[in-house]
């Protein structure tokens, strides 16, 4: 499926600057794979240690958030767009 | 280098004194030219941490979404965003860390017992591995 990725604006200056990146996948997790194959220095952003999407890493096919969908098995159909957005978080102590 | 006009200064002051003792957050608006930031206006948001106030703070991505689309209609770029560490120093914590985008500037201002005293501003690194202290200029008379 050929589908699109919107990039949030702290991460395009790994991805050559740009807004939208054209990939091909089956699911969600394969996109992903696409578009951090291609962008090797997205991959330290969007997921942890363990390989799992950060948790201020936020994705939706379309309107709908992965998480109330499938997560990464989430299936895509052509045309489909991935918006990758940001939540803010942080504090003062540990 | 972050420019923030004496006028946003202190609305980011005046918004980090009446949250104490919680934490207070907002976005930074404003545009980049060269390796030169300028906020040009703020956009306040309520702390969404209702659990842990005092030591953290929460923007949601619908929140995040709404401010860049306020921007953008602007012409403006949300270039960061801002918090206060009540009776805590005005420097990133492991935590901001942990939880931090990179390109976004981080601005912090300190709280000790209501009243706001330094601001600090930060940036991650592209390997995640800490943040850079960003300078702050500020100036008199600029729009805002
Ligand atoms: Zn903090």
């Amino acid at each position: 499926m050929a589908v699109k990725v919107m990039i949030p604006t702290p991460l395009r200056p790994f991805a050559e600057r740009q807004a939208a990146i054209d990939v091909e996948g089956q699911t969600v997790g394969e996109a992903l794979d696409a578009l951090t194959s291609q962008y090797g220095d997205l991959r330290r952003h969007l997921y942890g240690d363990g390989g799992q999407l950060r948790s201020f890493v936020n994705v939706y096919v379309n309107e709908e958030d992965i998480r109330d969908l499938q997560k990464d098995l989430t299936p895509l159909r052509d045309g489909d767009t991935i918006t990758i957005v940001p939540s803010i978080a942080g504090g003062s102590r540990d | 280098m972050l420019n923030l006009s004496q006028d946003l200064t202190e609305r980011i002051r005046a918004h980090a004194a009446q949250s104490y003792p919680y934490e207070c957050c907002g976005a930074l608006l404003g545009t980049e030219n060269g390796d030169g930031r300028t906020v040009q206006d703020l956009v306040m948001l309520d702390n969404q941490r209702d659990d842990s106030p005092r030591n953290r703070f929460l923007v949601f991505p619908e929140d995040v979404l709404r401010v860049e689309k306020a921007a953008r209609e602007r012409g403006l770029d949300v270039l960061g965003w801002y918090h206060s560490h009540p009776d805590a120093p005005a420097r990133p914590s492991e935590f901001d860390r942990q939880h931090a985008w990179p390109w976004y500037s981080y601005l912090i201002v300190s709280v000790e017992a209501g009243e706001p005293r330094r601001m600090s501003s930060w940036r991650l690194t592209d390997d995640r591995e800490r943040f850079d202290a960003e300078e702050i200029a500020s100036q008199l008379g600029m729009p805002g």
